[in-house]
Parts: structure tokens; sequence; C-alpha cells
């Protein structure tokens, strides 16, 4: 246990003292302590299921009920609901913006206080001015009156937080803030965050991102199973102990994939064009070629917009219409027009968003995973439940999917959990290639081990696998070979041996986002 | 503790069948005639025409669509039965006049609703025009077709064989009731036991992630609302054959009756969710509530109100215990 400097007690703005909440006979919380000081990034971090979420939801006045004491400013304070912690100064920005897209960017900083006119009209001069002068402290130059679809989301973040300030807000809450936006735009958001702090805003930072902690943060709170596990400055921690206090074991260097035998080229594509769907005589994709072999991971390595998923929906079928190139199994060329040709192809795709692509959340896990092989289910042309529950037992087991049985709804399911059945729905088509798009995107470290360690294996058994990610250490660990995507085209292609971060990194950089740096997204 | 939340659950998952029976006490208490011999199987008649409909209406609902052209296939398919039985079909140019059989002009109507069903599905999936659209659009095609059919007045006189699939009894049940039940069994399997009757739920679940398992979504949704259409003309049977009639009215409004039936049954308007049997469970609370309330003689427009307000309550419920949980 770390011990807090006594001296910033002066500087606390927020405290959380003995927090307990329970869930059905769960404890979610157990007496959690938490301090937010004034200027300061308090970051706070923990696998899933740490109660992270549940913390956030006690201080925003989204739980009313829990034991202990919320204390603002010196005082005990309650919330009877969300609206009164926003009167109160506490803004939550949530992983997934709560902006209306077909309003303008002023209509939704001011939606429900919109400034009347003498005649009873929303004044809209008014609201544009106060709107700009906001985005001006956050230094966005963008016009208030676009609407907010056709912003980046980098940008819509920035609106909520001028969102946040147009309400007094003293504390800022950020849940996982860089999980949907660029490299480049995580750049611009620690350059505001960082001047929040000199306007005497306290941030409440909620990451997965080690590495970020040290660039933003000046305090970390660290939770385990509801518990708290520590506090400290940041100067006092470094990322192994930050790591050792989340999971509570010593953890060796990241993991180490075991070399499968490679052997002849399986899968290949070559020219794969993706149109622009508004852009005349643009690419999404342009012009990509590559080769894998049966054992063998190619990472792909891209930054947001290079392309990399629409490359993998691309092969999969998902854009007959609009795009062109050759396929390759075993050097045979072959036609893929919908995701059903790729699978009787034996290609297999794992979307990067669980929950909108990947799983009908309220199926069981048993025909979550049976769902995309279903026939092999069948008994006399109808489908058996036992034949069902064996397929699916047996992955339960082979990818240690945490579930009390195979008929919980698969909604339950913690993402690690849910990200393992998708896998599972896959391996059950027996596929020889398996595309991965961010397989450990927004799943906890324990998770994300066990992932890595299943992809190991599968290249083992001989599967050629094609896997997208944004995080260069996991590429770098898991992948043979690396292909570098910017705007659409390969830029590069590294042997393990040859790749280095900053060479992967120089690579992915759009030439565009050189010349228009920093201050202006 | 434990005990207590096991019985709520059970309360939970049988609420509907429990508010049927409540309203069975009910009405048995103060309506008198209603807990009689003749009543029970007049109930089931009326709601045999419902449940056709709103098996159809589960099946589509399941993918996250809705169907309101039901009632109108129902009068067009009756009125082709009816019509073609009758009098045939009668092409002057050619000098050529073709007579059906009762089986022959049977299949006729169940091919023209069947296919007003699979038009709606291709307008869906081809055209990507919304469901409540395009079935709204052929709620006017197929009335006004039935118009033209039938010159505007009803298509009477079909004889005893005809009425015998609306009036008869098998085994001491009515026929119409052996033609439901026939139905359900039939849609419950296949829901249950078949990669179709998965593929409807996972299409309405979440259809991107159908598509991207590999399901054919296009095909499932056209097959749905052909379904839909054919399970209409067997109410547009039922019904001529009750009456010994085709009427250019019949079936007016019966897609609403239908929507209720699969809502209070518990189906989830926005797909992926419900049950067959919830449905035959909604449209026996709708036929008892009818039945009850003609015998206390309340009068019709006040039925209507009531029968709007059940639908709230049930609804409500539903959504209460969900929040819950």
């Amino acid at each position: 246990m770390y011990i807090m400097d006594q001296s910033k007690t002066n500087n606390i703005v927020l405290q959380a003292k003995s927090i307990s909440k329970t869930f059905g006979g769960i404890k979610a919380l157990d007496g959690v302590n938490l301090e937010v000081y004034k200027g300061q990034v308090n970051a706070i971090v923990g696998e899933n299921g740490a109660g992270k979420s549940t913390l956030m939801k006690v201080l925003t006045g989204i739980h009313q009920q829990y034991d202990g004491q919320i204390i603002l400013d010196g005082h005990i304070i309650t919330f009877a609901n969300p609206k009164e912690a926003q009167k109160n100064g506490i803004a939550i920005i949530h992983q997934e913006l709560n902006l209306i897209p077909y309003l303008s960017v002023a209509e939704n900083v001011f939606l429900g206080r919109e400034f009347i006119s003498r005649l009873g009209l929303i004044d809209y001069k008014r609201m544009y001015g106060e709107t700009r002068k906001l985005l001006e402290r956050l230094d966005l130059h963008i016009n208030p009156r676009i609407k907010v679809s056709s912003l980046r989301i980098g940008q819509q973040q920035i609106v909520e937080i001028a969102h946040a300030l147009s309400l007094d807000t003293r504390i800022v809450i950020m849940d996982e803030p860089t999980s949907a936006i660029s490299e480049h735009e995580i750049k611009v958001l620690f350059d505001l965050i960082r001047s929040l702090k000199t306007q005497g805003v306290a941030i409440v930072y909620i990451t997965h991102k080690l590495d970020e902690l040290f660039q933003i943060a000046d305090s970390v709170t660290v939770l385990r199973d509801g518990k708290l596990v520590g506090s400290s400055s940041i100067e006092d921690v470094t990322h192994d102990d930050i790591v050792r206090m989340m999971v509570g074991r010593d953890i060796k260097d990241f993991f180490v994939k075991a070399d499968a035998a490679k052997s002849e080229e399986v899968f290949s594509v070559r020219d794969m064009c993706l149109a622009h769907p508004r852009r005349h005589g643009d690419y999404v994709v342009d012009h990509v070629s590559f080769t894998v072999k049966a054992g063998e991971v190619l990472g792909l390595f891209g930054l947001m917009g290079a392309g990399r998923t629409e490359l993998l929906e691309t092969i999969f079928g998902l854009h007959p219409k609009i795009s062109s190139g050759y396929i390759f199994l075993n050097g045979r060329q072959v036609k893929v027009n919908s995701p059903t040709d790729a699978i009787n192809l034996g290609i297999g795709f794992i979307t990067e968003d669980r929950k909108l692509e990947g799983l009908v959340l309220q199926m069981s896990v048993a025909s979550s995973i049976s769902l995309a092989s279903l026939e092999q289910t069948e008994r006399f042309g109808l489908l058996s439940a036992t034949l069902e529950t064996q397929l699916a037992q047996n992955y339960v087991e082979r990818l240690r999917i945490k579930t009390p049985s195979v008929k919980q709804i698969v909604e339950n399911l913690s993402g690690g959990n849910q990200q393992k059945v998708i896998i599972a729905k896959w391996l059950a088509t027996n596929p020889r290639i398996l595309l991965l798009d961010e397989p450990t995107r927004g799943i906890d470290v324990n998770a994300k081990n066990e992932i890595y360690r299943l992809v190991s294996e599968l290249t083992q058994a001989g599967l050629a696998i094609v896997m997208v990610s944004s995080e260069l250490p996991e590429i770098m660990a898991i992948a043979d070979r690396i292909i570098v995507l910017s705007e659409g085209k390969q830029t590069a292609e590294f042997t393990l041996s040859q790749a280095t971060e900053e060479l992967i990194m120089k690579a992915a950089i759009p030439k565009s986002f050189v010349l228009q740096h920093s201050s202006t997204l | 503790m434990l005990e207590l939340k096991v019985q709520k659950e059970i309360l939970v998952r049988f609420q509907s069948l429990l508010a049927l029976l409540l309203m069975v006490v009910i009405f048995s208490v103060c309506a008198e005639g209603f807990f009689s011999k003749d009543n029970f199987w007049l109930v089931l008649r009326q709601v045999s025409v419902n449940t056709c409909l709103s098996v159809g209406m589960t099946l589509v609902i399941l993918t996250g669509g809705i169907d309101l052209s039901v009632g109108s296939i129902l009068a067009l398919s009756g009125a082709i039965m009816a019509g073609l039985f009758k009098n045939g079909l009668e092409f002057p140019v050619f000098n050529l006049f073709i007579g059906f059989t009762l089986p022959g002009a049977v299949m006729a109507g169940l091919t023209v609703g069947s296919f007003l069903g699979f038009f709606n599905g291709l307008m869906i999936t081809r055209f990507k025009i919304p469901p409540f659209v395009a079935t709204l659009a052929m709620l006017t095609i197929a009335r006004g077709l039935t118009e033209l059919w039938t010159g505007g007045a009803a298509i009477t006189g079909l004889g005893k064989t005809f009425g015998y699939l609306g009036t008869g009894w098998f085994l001491g049940v009515p026929i119409q009731v052996w033609t439901c039940a026939a139905i359900v069994a039939i849609v419950l399997v296949v829901l249950k036991k078949t990669r179709f009757g998965r593929y409807v739920y996972a299409v309405g679940g979440n259809e991107r992630a159908a598509k991207l398992s590999g399901l054919n979504v296009n095909r499932i949704k056209l097959l749905v609302y052909t379904i839909a259409g054919a399970l209409a003309a067997v109410g547009g049977l039922i019904v001529t054959s009750k009456l010994n009639s085709a009427t250019p009215t019949a079936g007016d409004g019966y897609e609403l009756d239908s929507i209720a039936a699969v809502v209070i049954g518990g189906t989830s308007l926005s797909g992926g969710k419900g049950s067959v049997l919830g449905t035959i469970l909604g449209a026996l609370i709708i036929g008892v509530l009818n039945s009850g309330l003609i015998i206390l003689r309340v009068p019709p427009f006040w039925q209507k109100v009531i029968k709007g307000f059940v639908i709230l309550l049930a609804v409500a419920i539903d959504k209460l215990n969900t929040k819950e949980q």
C-alpha cells in the first residue's frame, strides 16, 4: 500500500470514503477510497470487472444506493440523479460518446439549455458565439454550425468536453478516452488535458493503456476485484509495479509466442482494392498484396483510417461491388463474393467490434458458438440440442471460456470471454485462415494473454493468421511478419528481426498528418 | 430470500399465462355464460384466425420487421378462393374458361397470399424499403386488388363444402382449430429445431453479426415475409369459409390485432427475442377479453378503449420486469 503525500490534501476536490456497492450478493465495490485533486490527472486503472465503472457510476449519481461517503469540497453529499452530479460540477465522458449526430456542434453543446431570444425562439447567434468561445478554449477550430456526424471521433470527443465545460464542470471523468482515436488525435487530447489542468480542472482518467499513464497522469489508483489495491503519485511507481498491482502477481515479460513450423504458402491476395464509397476515384484500400504461410501470423499495422478493417472486410467478401483484386488459396485463384463464400473456403473473420458485429448478445453461449456452422449440429435435418451442447462444451473447455454453463446468455459474459466465444464460433467452422481485427481491444490483461496463447496454439495447429492491431508491442510480440498500411496503401513490410517500433510508426504516419501537426486536429 | 427470488422468476416467466387465467376466472365469476363449453369453442374459433396471422407476424417481428399488410392479404386471398371456386376464370379474348375445384381454388388463393408476402420481402431486401413502409403500401395495394376482384360486393353462395372448413367439426374439435393447431405445431418445430428458425432469431438479434457469420440475411427475410403472406391466406380461407362468403372489407384492421397478440406475448419489436407460445397466449388474452366484454354487454366503443389499455398494461409490466433484471 502506498501512502499519499499529506501536503496535497488542500487541493482535494472530491473524495470517496470506503464506498461499497453490492449487486445481487456480489460485492462490486468493497470499501474503496479515492481522492481527486484539483488541477491534476487522477488515473484509475484495473482489469475489466475491477470496479472502475461502478465507482464512476456512484460518483456521477447513476447509482444512488451505496455504503460510504462522497465528500465534495469538504461536505458530505449525495446525488439523487446524474443531473445533480452535473450541477455540482462533475461530468463524465463515456467511451461511447453521447452526441446527437444530426444536430450541429452548438446544438449538441447546449442541448436542453438553449439560449432563448425575446421572441421565444432559439438565439442561434449567441449559441454559436458561446460555442466558438468554448471550442477555442479547447483549441478546436471548427465551425459550430456543422453537424457532429461529419466530425472525426477525436473531434467529437472534444465537443463532449466542451459540453462538460459549458456546465462549469470542475471534475471531468474520462472513461478510456483514447480507445477509439488515432495516435495523432491522442496527442491533441493530451495537450488539451494539460491545458485543462492549468485551468484548475480535476481529471479522473480511466484507462487500460499503461503507457499513457506515464505521459499524462499525476497520480494513479489501482483497483482489483472491487477493492483498492493502492494509490500513488506517478513518479513513485514503474510500469511493472502497476501491472503487478493490477493482476496481483509478478508477470514475466510480454507474452512470448512459441514458434510454429511454417510450411507452404496457403493464402495470398494480390492488388486488393476497395473504392471509396463517396469520393469517386479514391481508394480506401489501394492495391494491397500479401501472402501468408500455414502456421504464420501476418501482422497488419496502421493508424485509424489506414484501411486495415476495410482490407479484411474486402477479403471476406463484404464489399463485392466496389472492390477488386485476386485471392489465392493454396495457389488456386478463388472468388469471394459474400461472407458465405469466404466461410466455405475456410476463412474466418473475427471483427473488431464484438457487440455490433461479433455476437448476437441475447443468444446463449452454445447458440453463439454454433451460429456459423449450425449444420454440424443437425441430426435428421433437425437441430439437436445434445450435439450443440457437445460442440459448445468442447470449445468452452478448450478455450477456457469462463461461463456458468453453455446456456448462459452471452451478453452476461466479460469482454474477454465474449471474445473467446467469437473465436470458438470461427474455430467451429474449421477455418484454414483466420482474419483477426484488434482481437484484444477492450479486454483485460489476463484475457489478452490468453488470446495471445490461443493465437500461438492455432498457428501450431497449422492455421494461417492475419492479425490487425494498433498496439505496437502486441503486434511485435505476436506477428512473424508485419505489413504497414497508411491511407489505404501498403507502405512497408518487415520481418520480425527488421522491425522496430520507430520504423513501423514512421511507415504508418500518413504524409498529411505531418503537415498539419498539433493544435488543429 | 432465494426462494422468493425463484418464485418471482417463475412469476415473470409465466406472467402472460397468469394474466390469462386471471381473466378467465374473473369473467367466469362476473359474466354469466362465459364459462361454458359453447363459449370455450366460440372463443377458440374466433382466436384461430388471429393466431394464424400472429404466428406469421411473430416470425416477421423476430427478424426486427413488421407486416401491416396481413389483413389485406387475408381479404384478397379469401376473395380469390371464393371467386375462382364460384365463377372460375374467364378470358373472353381467347374464348377460354378455366373452372376451379375447391382444392384448386384454395391452392390459388394460398399462392397469391404467399406471392404478395414474397413481394413484400423483395421490396424490403432488394430495394431496402423499411418494412413499415413496404407493407403499408401492400396494405393499400392488396385491399385495392380485393375491391377490383370482387367489384366491391361480397362473393356469396359458395356451397356447403366450402363452409365445412370454417364451420365443421372433426373429432369434437372445430376444423379451424385443428388447422390453427397444426400451423402452430409446425412453426414451433421450425423455430426451435431448424437452422432457419435459429437464423430468424440471429437476424433479428444482430443483423450485422448474422451476415458476418455467413447467414444469407436477405433470403431469411424473404422467406419470413412469404410465410407471413401464406399464413394470412390461410386466415383468408378460414374467414371466407366461416361466413361462406368473401367480402371486400374482410380482415380490415386484423394486422393490428395480430401485432397486439405478438406484443402482449412478450416478443420484442426490435427483434431477436420472443416466442410463438407467448404469441398464442397473447391471442388468447385478446380473444378472452373480447368474449368477456361482449357477454358483459360492454358497448363496442368501450371495448376498443379497454383493449388498448390492456396492450399498454401488458407491455409496461414486461418492461418493468426486464428493467429490474
